[in-house]
């Protein structure tokens, strides 16, 4: 009985080492940031924040490298980050995007997970820069209760660290967090807090070492909906006829409180706005403009609640699921339209085509938990390559439509965890030969003229034995 | 019509010169072709106006059949037991159905992939029906120029195509057995005309297969089996026995028979079932016949030969009256079934099968529906009995007899006006063909009187005699003239008409309702899909769900949950159970929900839409079905003074069961219509007698948009202390 409990004893002692060496030895201590400032918003489901960074190189040599540590609870939920730095002098100041790419160090504490930062120019030592930092989570409102009755509001929780946590030395903090009401339950306070409104200070804090962390529990009310698409399978056919066909599966969720009891039409329909206040009534897609032949239905066929508004920059469709959606209840549905091609086919240098289409789920703010674009190219069309702007998984499949000998080549692009801030535009390159295109219409004219042969052999032709 | 449209287009297929019969197959030939278009795109209304989809009840178990069969192959499907059906008993589905029209729509879909047509098996399924509808009126072409001429089968053709009775049962979307059955029977009845007209091997063996697809597609294959020894039987009798009659009857029937076994639903019901007696009867019959001719031939001597007949027959007659009589004793040979008690005895079921009675379709057809479904063909049916008789042969015999015992089957039931439909069509085309063909040749003999020698002297002597007659008779070529134009009226007049009632009539999907707003635009009640959707979504997958028959089918095949009944109604004690549950207060009826490991309990209300078959509607049948097994039930207790109310005067029993509750429950807060107070009742148009209602098991889990659809979730037990 007793060797167990040595072990972990043993175990123990050796983690609380590791740690220990592994402080002491947290990389760039040359690097110092003077004044960051947090704003966390938490009015959609959608955490975002918008981190200020002044970094300042206080050691010896010149850097390139800034590293943005997370601890492992957040980084499961991270979506995105972005990182921008501002060019030129006051009043001509343009952002411009920086590199960021996830980080495995050796060593870390705590199991936290990195991302670096390149900057363009190296900060060379004495040098200061500012950075803007944008990074989502997704997933990382709890709600409290797990449960809510029908005419009851939707609270949730919010954690995270009233000071920032980096791996260098922060002189000066703030950290700004936007509720969606003044209806907070409850915050846990790190002197200096103030609460104004729906805005709630933590800091000024002064001089913090690296790894510096102070959770807080946040508990406020958040009526806006949860639309989380469980998974989403975004089908793109291209026909060199002139069509782009889209055709989007959603497994939509209500990611929010979980319904409970009765849900009472009567209250739902006299009182909209007590009863059931953070259910899901409708959804807005954004499409391209120029769509054309949009559909919305499911599996046991169209649902006709749905509205498409178009002008010459875009189009918006406007669709409600068959029922108002509450916490944890489901909707499937397949969203399907039609664009010209010449909006999204091109020739590139190298006399290849390529597509151009954007990435994301058309819906607007809503989380995509794991999205599939299925890029079926032409049948006939050769290497195709895919250039997205962030990592995913590729692999090709066969998809047999439409009179079709061979299969088409079907690009598959997987990714996990999307956010609005993905809908940036990816390119499928190939080579195909507008010989092709002819093949089915032959296919279909000599069937035709082989089946009218037939039927005047068979006229002409005397089949009987006896004469 | 044919020879109508001859005239005119004859001139312009002059210049290409073809000769006269090759003129004639190209019209025909694109005749057919134009009617076998006609008769696929008159059905696709509902499609346009609606989308594509399954309507209405049984297609729904169908569909969902057909889905099982092209995902897991043909044995699954034949070895399926059901589970979300009937809870707790099951169905074995591959032994209860005629798989004749899933199987159908599978190799449809097959064939079709196989072509690499990438359709869904959903748009297989919605236009089968007319598919088969198409197909048959090509049947109905031949079997005219069977039993009549070529221009009777394109009249009949173009009859069958549009006419509204067989419309009812064929659009696209109606995906049921009937959709292909009519095509079947007609087949097998043109198949079986032809081999008792040749006398072949072939043609019989082929109707043989014919009334096997027939078997396997439809339970009114009962109508051929019987139809076709009572009308060998009839030629028997008017002493038109012949060898093809022999051959054609015999072949039929034994290998008929022996494909029809292999049906597992219908199994060895030829040999023991009542309802096939007949044929095999008459199959003994033909055999004695068969015998008495061999011995007469044999015989020479008639005296000798009277006197064996009179003992043959006599001893055929005894065995067969002993053998029946023993079967029927010793239970080998079952009785009739109450279906078929009910065919011939239109009160029968009234009195003893409520379930039958209470399904609208079974109700005696009123003269009205008949005016709505054959229109002018009502009055050319006679008219083209006249022709028939007046031209009596094998083949319009068995047409006379067709019409004339499916016309009483569509006296009994409305739903039987669909067999009825293309014997009407077939003898109305006899009367409209013979009428006018006889007018063209007057007049065109006319014609050639003049103009003899210059174009046509090859005329038949016929014209030429009619052109004598005509002289005879100054008024005949304007009356002739005029009779045409009457025929052509009426003849478009039965098109406008079958148009219209198609597209008012039968291109409802019934499972999306539409209504007119209160500014003329189209509003769509979509509650049952959408009731359907969120059972499929937000309820736990083993889910039981408690309704009223009528949507068993949809909630398996929509809703993808188990239900306690459904439309196939083949245990009547069940569906009492569900009854009596929906007709008794709460806290008993809750005994039974828990019995039957009810989930949830899902009703139809149409007291916000106006909508009038809603359960309310329903319920006296509930009780009715309820009480015929438990007598607890009493059907005066829902009455006051024989009459069915929900108001304020309603009786007290009613104002408290189960249905009751649930269709009104929360209902008397709602205002319905201005002007009127809450809780007024749209579809029966009276204030509801009970608006303080409570619920003590069940809660209200759902409701759609439009109230039509409303689901109850049964609580768990109480905590005891």
């Amino acid at each position: 009985m007793e060797s167990p409990i040595r072990a972990t004893r043993i175990l123990g002692f050796i983690f609380f080492s590791l740690l220990f060496f592994v402080c002491r030895s947290a990389p760039s201590h040359n690097l110092l940031i003077s004044n960051a400032e947090r704003r966390i918003d938490l009015t959609s489901h959608i955490v975002k924040v918008y981190l200020t960074l002044k970094v300042e190189n206080a050691g010896s040599t010149p850097t390139s490298e800034i590293l943005l540590a997370f601890p492992p609870t957040q980084v499961d939920h991270l979506a995105t980050v972005e990182a921008l730095v501002t060019k030129g002098k006051r009043k001509k100041t343009t952002l411009v995007r920086l590199d960021v790419k996830p980080t495995e160090l050796p060593d870390v504490p705590n199991g936290n997970k990195y991302f670096t930062i390149y900057l363009a120019n190296p900060l060379s030592s004495g040098e200061s820069t500012t950075l803007e930092v944008l990074y989502m989570f997704t997933h990382s409102l709890e709600p409290f209760p797990a449960e809510i009755g029908q005419s009851e509001s939707q609270l949730v929780y919010y954690r995270d660290s009233a000071l920032i946590l980096s791996p260098y030395h922060i002189k000066q903090q703030t950290t700004f967090i936007k509720t969606p009401s003044t209806k907070v339950e409850s915050f846990t306070r790190v002197e200096p807090t103030n609460r104004a409104g729906t805005e709630m200070k933590y800091g000024p804090y002064e001089d913090h070492p690296p790894y510096s962390f102070s959770p807080i529990l946040i508990h406020f009310e958040n009526n806006s909906p949860f639309p989380v698409v469980e998974e989403l399978v975004r089908e793109i056919e291209i026909s060199h006829w002139g069509n782009l066909q889209v055709t989007e599966q959603y497994t939509l969720v209500h990611g929010g409180a979980r319904h409970k009891g009765v849900f009472s039409r009567v209250d739902y329909q006299s009182r909209p706005t007590l009863s059931g206040a953070s259910s899901l009534r409708q959804l807005l897609a954004r499409l391209p403009p120029r769509v054309h032949s949009v559909y919305y239905r499911d599996e046991i066929g169209n649902i006709s609640s749905s509205h498409l508004r178009m002008d010459s920059r875009k189009s918006e469709l406007e669709i409600e699921p068959r029922y108002p959606l509450f916490g944890g209840w489901k909707a499937t549905f397949v969203i399907g339209y039609g664009l010209p091609l010449q909006d999204f086919l091109f020739e590139s240098s190298d006399d290849r085509r390529y597509l151009n289409f954007t990435f994301g789920c058309p819906l607007l703010e809503t989380v995509v938990d794991k999205l599939t674009v299925k890029v079926v190219l032409p049948e006939g069309s050769k290497d195709p390559s895919a250039v997205v702007p962030f990592p995913v998984e590729q692999h090709l499949e066969a998809k047999y439509s439409y009179l079709d000998v061979v299969g088409r080549t079907v690009v598959v692009i997987e990714k996990k965890n999307l956010v609005p801030a993905h809908n940036s535009h990816f390119q499928v390159y190939y080579t195909f030969k507008p010989i092709f295109m002819l093949a089915e219409p032959l296919m279909l004219a000599s069937a035709f003229f082989l089946f009218f042969v037939a039927c005047v052999a068979y006229l002409h032709i005397d089949l009987s034995i006896r004469k | 019509m044919a020879a109508v449209a001859t005239m005119p287009v004859s001139d312009l297929l002059k210049s290409f010169k073809l000769k006269t019969k090759q003129q004639e197959l190209l019209i025909r030939v694109s005749i057919l072709c134009l009617v076998y278009i006609l008769a696929f795109i008159t059905r696709l209304f509902s499609v346009l106006r609606y989308e594509s989809m399954i309507h209405e009840f049984d297609p729904y178990f169908n569909y969902r059949t057909t889905l099982y069969l092209t995902q897991n192959g043909f044995y699954d499907f034949w070895n399926w037991f059901d589970y979300e059906s009937w809870y707790p008993l099951g169905r074995i589905v591959g032994g209860t159905l005629y798989p004749g029209l899933m199987i159908t729509a599978a190799l449809i879909y097959r064939i079709l992939h196989f072509l690499r047509f990438a359709v869904h098996i959903r748009e297989v399924c919605v236009l089968t029906a007319p598919f088969f509808a198409s197909n048959t009126t090509l049947v109905a072409y031949f079997f005219g120029k069977e039993i009549w001429d070529t221009g009777a089968g394109l009249v009949a053709a173009i009859l069958i195509s549009v006419c509204p009775g067989y419309i009812s049962r064929s659009v696209a979307g109606s995906y049921d057995n009937e959709g292909v059955a009519i095509f079947a029977l007609l087949f097998t009845f043109y198949l079986f005309v032809k081999a008792v007209n040749t006398g072949s091997l072939a043609w019989s063996l082929a109707s043989a297969f014919g009334y096997f697809y027939m078997v396997s597609a439809w339970g009114g294959y009962v109508f051929i089996i019987n139809l076709i020894p009572l009308y060998v039987l009839v030629l028997l009798i008017t002493g038109r026995y012949s060898m093809r009659l022999y051959v054609a009857y015999n072949c039929m029937y034994v290998l008929g028979m022996l494909l029809a076994m292999q049906i597992r639903f219908v199994g060895f019901q030829h040999v023991q079932s009542g309802e096939h007696m007949a044929a095999m009867g008459v199959f003994f019959l033909m055999q004695v016949f068969y015998f008495l001719d061999w011995v007469k031939h044999m015989l020479s001597d008639t005296k000798l030969f009277q006197a064996f007949l009179r003992i043959t027959v006599t001893c055929a007659v005894a065995v067969g009256t002993i053998a029946l009589g023993l079967g029927m004793l010793s239970g080998y040979i079952s009785p009739w079934t109450g279906r078929f008690y009910s065919l011939l005895d239109p009160t029968y079921a009234k009195d003893h099968i409520p379930i039958i009675a209470s399904v609208s379709e079974h109700q005696p057809t009123a003269w009205s529906s008949f005016m709505f479904d054959f229109h002018i063909l009502l009055f050319l049916f006679p008219a083209g009995l006249y022709f028939c008789f007046k031209r009596l042969s094998d083949a319009t015999i068995f047409i006379v007899m067709y019409g004339l015992t499916s016309m009483y089957f569509a006296g009994v039931m409305v739903r039987l006006i669909l067999v009825a439909t293309p014997a009407v069509c077939l003898i109305s085309s006899i009367a409209v063909s013979a009428t006018v063909k006889n007018l063209t040749v007057l007049l065109r003999s006319k014609n050639k009187g003049v103009q003899t020698g210059s174009t046509k002297g090859s005329s038949s002597s016929k014209a030429s005699s009619k052109a004598l007659l005509d002289q005879s008779q100054p008024f005949q070529k304007n009356g002739a003239i005029a009779l045409l134009f009457g025929a052509f009226y009426l003849l478009s007049k039965y098109a406008t008409h079958c148009t219209w009632v198609t597209s008012e009539a039968y291109s409802s999907p019934s499972i999306v309702l539409a209504a007119r707003g209160a500014h003329g635009n189209r509003v769509i009640f979509d509650d049952y899909r959408e009731a359907y959707f969120w059972l499929r979504q937000n309820t736990p997958p083993d889910a039981k769900v408690m309704s009223w028959w009528d949507y068993g089918y949809q909630i398996t095949a929509m809703g993808n949950r188990t239900v306690i009944v459904d439309n196939n109604t083949w245990n009547n004690t069940h569906i009492a159970t569900v009854g009596r549950a929906m007709s008794s207060y709460e806290d008993e009826a809750i005994e039974i929900m828990r019995s039957l490991d009810v989930n949830y309990v899902l009703v139809v209300f149409g007291g916000v839409t106006g909508y009038s078959s809603d359960d309310i509607n329903k319920f006296l049948w509930m009780v009715r079905i309820g009480g015929g097994v438990f007598p607890v039930i009493k059907e005066p207790d829902y009455l006051v003074n024989g009459e069915y109310r929900v108001d304020k005067g309603a009786a007290p029993k009613m104002l408290n069961c189960l249905m009751y509750k649930l269709c009104y429950y929360r209902f008397g807060e709602m205002l319905t219509e201005y002007g009127k107070p809450p809780g007024y009742d749209r579809a029966r148009g009276v204030e509801i007698g009970n608006k303080d209602i409570k619920l003590e098991h069940l809660e209200e889990a759902f409701t759609t948009s439009n109230w039509i659809v409303r689901i109850y979730k049964v609580k768990p037990p109480n905590n005891r202390w």
